[in-house]
């Protein structure tokens, strides 16, 4: 678990590995400390690797982002490589994962047919947004991959165009703009107030609050870790006599906030790709 | 969200800097996001769930199969034992008309045999009774030429004179033999 600590540390530590140069071989590093360091936004805009200031910029969050695609991408490319028709217990685990998202999400909103069409999709979302997410509690790692608001607005912004085009390919253009904007059984007079509020719901809230849930979360989980185990550190090697103690209740909250930052990892990319199939059902359905 | 904001904006202060605001995303943030995100999904879509897709596909195929062929089965078993159930009934129907065509076609046998037997019985007594008949008349026949013999043999001898006359001699034999059969005949009218 000091682990956890060690990654939140790794960005304070290259700082003050320039600031003072004289910590004393890997021991003195890593107990290292001037001080309480709450962790603030910078968190999430670490040293450069390389191409600073460059659009090609390459830091950790893009580090762990990279890892935790080319572990998904070899985990399922290993399994689905030797996939039979009998499966084996790696198998059945990623089967497992691809039942859940096909039965308890889109099959919960979709008719079988077109869960079958966006499924491949949305699985991709699902999987996607659980490997960057859990990389938040991954030793060495720390970071979710989507706790920098980048990927979320990108995943955000495939849903929401996936969803219009759906939505205008089923309708024609005007039949869409029709049935989000006006939606029928309401009396005439309402349309006033209900089509702007639609409007903003369709076009700018739905795949904002998409982006900002799943980001926020994220990077919430990531300050509650960080500040937890920066003050175990601190009331471990730092603080005097009886404060010590306290270093024992952060260390408890770390430990119990990783366990909840794992359920949060599972949770939200449920909520996303729960919500991008309400969202894309939304948009084929004749009447909603 | 406000608290969020709260943290972000006391987090600026602190460090008295101006802080990057992390809703709005830097451009390198938006590259990279684009670059691996795209790379997972067409890995995933063209890859790896269409091969995961084939392989639950060919399960489903199986056990859909491997269920059809037991209800197939099924139909046939109960087919086949229907098919047999009629042929037992058949068979039996049968066994029991051919034993009742045995038993009377022994009757009629029998009843052939024993009728075949009578007239064969019946016509062996007509014959001995013709034999007989025929028999009978040749001994009559002879007896009679004897007697006449013997008995005009017997009356020249007692007479003493020859009766060689045979035109009498033959007239009074066959009127005593007349005499005799009529005798012999009243005798058995009378008997």
């Amino acid at each position: 678990m000091a682990n956890l600590a060690l990654g939140a540390a790794t960005t304070a530590a290259a700082e003050l590995a320039a600031d003072d140069g004289d910590t004393t071989g890997l021991f003195g590093w890593l107990f290292y400390s001037d001080g309480f360091h709450a962790p603030t936004v910078e968190e999430f805009f670490p040293p450069a690797i390389f191409g600073e200031g460059t659009i090609f910029e390459f830091n950790r969050i893009m580090l762990a982002r990279v890892i935790a695609a080319a572990v998904l991408i070899l985990i399922f490319w290993l399994v689905a490589r030797k996939a039979k028709v009998v499966p084996g217990r790696g198998q059945s685990v990623v089967e497992l994962m691809l039942d859940f998202v096909r039965v308890q999400i889109v099959e919960q909103v979709m008719s079988k047919e077109n869960a079958k069409r966006f499924l491949p999709f949305l699985t991709t979302l699902f999987l996607a947004i659980l490997a960057f997410n859990i990389t938040g509690v991954i030793p060495f790692i720390n970071i979710a991959g989507t706790s920098l608001i980048g990927l979320p607005i990108i995943m955000a912004i495939w849903v929401y165009v996936l969803y219009l085009a759906v939505g205008v390919k089923q309708h024609g253009l005007g039949g869409y703009l029709k049935l989000s904007l006006f939606p029928p059984g309401v009396p005439k007079g309402i349309y006033v107030l209900l089509t702007p509020i639609e409007f903003l719901q369709v076009f700018i809230l739905r795949p904002a609050t998409l982006a900002l849930r799943l980001a926020a979360n994220m990077m919430a989980g990531h300050l509650l870790l960080v500040l937890c185990f920066a003050a175990t550190q601190y009331f471990f090697f730092e603080a005097a006599g009886a404060m010590k103690a306290m270093g024992t209740v952060t260390f408890a909250a770390g430990f119990a906030f990783t366990l909840f930052e794992i359920f949060v990892a599972a949770l939200q990319a449920y909520v996303f790709v729960m919500l991008s199939s309400v969202y894309i059902n939304m948009a084929i359905e004749e009447e909603h | 969200m406000t608290a969020l904001s709260q943290i972000v904006v006391l987090a600026a202060d602190e460090h008295g800097e101006t802080a990057q605001n992390p809703l709005i995303p830097a451009n390198y943030d938006i590259l990279w996001s684009t670059v691996i995100f795209l790379i997972i999904v067409v890995v995933f879509m063209r890859v790896i769930l269409p091969k995961l897709q084939k392989v639950l596909d060919e399960r489903a195929e199986l056990i859909e199969g491997g269920i059809k062929k037991a209800e197939e089965a099924q139909s046939e078993a109960a087919a086949a034992l229907e098919e047999y159930t009629a042929q037992l009934t058949e068979a039996r129907a049968e066994a029991a008309r051919i034993r009742e065509d045995a038993r009377s076609e022994a009757g009629q046998i029998v009843s052939e045999t024993r009728e075949s037997a009578a007239s064969d019985a019946q016509r062996l007594v007509e014959t001995a009774q013709k034999q007989i008949d025929a028999e009978r008349q040749q001994a009559i026949v002879s007896l009679r030429t004897e007697v006449g013999a013997l008995a005009s043999e017997l009356a020249s001898r007692i007479v003493g004179e020859s009766l060689k006359d045979d035109a009498r001699q033959q007239r009074i034999i066959d009127s005593f033999l007349d005499d005799l059969e009529a005798q012999v005949s009243s005798e058995k009218a009378k008997g």
